[in-house]
């Protein structure tokens, strides 16, 4: 016989505790443009916390070796994490294999890495680029949980709806019918365009800001790093 | 009350039912351009200094990297705003033309107390929901004066206020180096030095700083007192696209419009000759 004493707690009754808040979102633009021999791969400084700024001076990019970088936008916590195990697995490939870790390698690598995580993903929104097994430039787009493909120019993280039709347009010619070829940008014209974006993201987007780091990869000089600043407020 | 029939005042509140039928569907509510702000206000010996940063922000957009956030009330009062754009700006402008009105009725000067109450009154009525939160100062008959009004209606009157979400980093300039009587150089620095903190340190401030001296008989509006975010660099070669960029796929020719001559009959016309 059904007694209704024995149902302590109503179904529709549900217990207090503090909600699981897993995820916070600390901006971050990246952006990557592969041209002939070089490729160019730039992240920029600030950690934004909601209306705060806790750090102006935060390293989103990880350098995988003398041909690849990886940037990262999103969760900064999840960005350590992910660049810590990536760069983990990759020197156990360079250890084992005894060659260098191809950019296709490292996008694979990335993806499967982000996949792993499917139903819990890193928060992080990843640009991979560097030299192919040409000596050409390219760049990976990727999503947070692991898609992403090869393409020559790509912007992720809280300035890309500001940036990459920009990209599209200045890069690939988008839009520019007579003219639709990709233009094959010279190195220090794409660092004008790669500075040049930056800074009118930094106009609009509150998350954009401080500076921003760029990689710059070539054969003959491997990675170089340079940090242009941005706006502080 | 039908749409067009706005006698009562107040706000109208017609499609309130159809909006939240609306909202039912799955239509969402547009959002409001907020001014996520720094605001402060300042007693010093002969009157009050005003201060301002003019960014205007929705959600992580900057709308507007130069907007006007001290408002006018009267000659001798003005208004900083936070909040919502729209609510400040109207707000500061019904109790601005209330005491333009007052002063035709009784050939005196405003008072900051009358501004303050009509400004609470106002906002007290529409509990909460007209959402903006105020620094008043001004000098009149009985000397300088500086408020706080919270979107609710309450107020403050104190020597030193900040508001908006700078607010923090600029009362923390306040508490650590406001002094009574300070001279108007020393307020105006402090000032400029407050609403600085809020502009580099809360994401919703930024651009340049406003400043409105008021003292007896006198206002100045410093707008862009000081400019130090303007934008640093510039592609050099800029973007150019020559004629041609984006191809013509096909065209038509058609006759331009001729606009109608305003009299049609040439026989009216002539009788339209003034001699």
């Amino acid at each position: 016989m059904w007694n209704a004493s024995v149902v302590a707690v109503p179904a529709t009754e549900s217990i207090q505790r503090p909600d699981f808040m897993p995820y916070q979102n600390n901006g971050g633009t990246v952006v990557a443009i592969g041209g002939e021999d070089y490729c160019i791969v730039s992240a920029t400084t600030r950690l934004g916390l909601g209306f705060a700024i806790p750090t102006r001076n935060v390293c989103r990019y990880s350098i995988l070796n003398n041909r690849v970088v990886l940037a990262t936008a999103g969760m900064f916590a999840d960005t350590v994490t992910l660049h810590k195990v990536i760069k983990a697995r990759v020197k156990i490939y360079e250890e084992q294999q005894d060659k260098p870790f191809e950019l296709r390698s490292a996008a694979q690598l990335l993806s499967n890495t982000l996949y792993y995580r499917r139903f819990f993903p890193y928060y992080t929104f990843n640009v991979l680029g560097g030299l192919d097994e040409d000596g050409q430039g390219f760049v990976y787009g990727f999503d947070a949980i692991g898609s992403g493909e090869k393409v020559k120019v790509v912007c992720n993280g809280t300035g890309q709806a500001l940036i990459q039709p920009i990209l599209d347009n200045q890069v690939e010619r988008k839009q520019q019918y007579e003219n639709k070829q990709i233009t094959n940008l010279s190195l220090e014209e794409a660092l004008d365009l790669v500075k040049d974006v930056f800074t009118s993201a930094g106009e609009r987007d509150i998350y954009t800001g401080d500076a921003v780091d760029i990689c710059i990869i070539t054969k003959q000089r491997g990675v170089f790093v340079e940090t242009f600043q941005l706006k502080q407020d | 009350m039908s749409q067009f029939d706005g006698a009562g005042g107040g706000f109208q509140f017609d499609l309130l039912e159809r909006n939240e039928k609306l909202k039912e569907k799955g239509y969402r509510v547009p959002v409001a351009r907020k001014t996520g702000t720094t605001i402060v206000g300042l007693v010093f010996r002969e009157g009050v200094v005003l201060g301002a940063d003019t960014r205007a922000t929705s959600d992580t957009t900057v709308f507007d990297k130069n907007c006007e956030k001290i408002h006018y009330i009267a000659p001798n009062i003005y208004c900083c705003g936070a909040g919502t754009a729209a609510d400040t700006e109207n707000t500061t402008a019904l109790v601005s033309s209330q005491l333009q009105l007052h002063r035709l009725n009784s050939g005196r000067e405003s008072r900051v107390t009358t501004a303050l109450t009509l400004l609470k009154r106002m906002l007290f009525r529409y509990q909460g929901y007209v959402s903006a939160a105020l620094v008043l100062g001004g000098v009149d008959f009985y000397g300088p004066h500086l408020y706080t009004v919270y979107p609710h209606g309450s107020t403050d009157r104190l020597p030193f206020v900040t508001m908006g979400s700078g607010s923090l980093a600029a009362m923390s300039v306040f508490e650590s180096k406001y002094k009574d009587d300070m001279s108007r150089e020393e307020a105006e620095k402090l000032v400029y030095e407050a609403i600085s903190a809020g502009i580099y340190n809360d994401l919703g401030s930024g651009g340049n700083v406003d400043l409105c001296v008021i003292t007896r008989g006198q206002t100045e509006y410093l707008r862009g007192y000081a400019k130090e975010n303007e934008r640093k660099f510039r592609k050099p070669q800029g973007y150019s696209f020559p004629i041609g960029t984006t191809s013509i796929l096909s065209s038509t020719f058609e006759k331009s419009f001729v606009p109608t001559p305003l009299v049609s009959d040439p026989e009216s016309s002539s009788t339209m000759a003034v001699d």
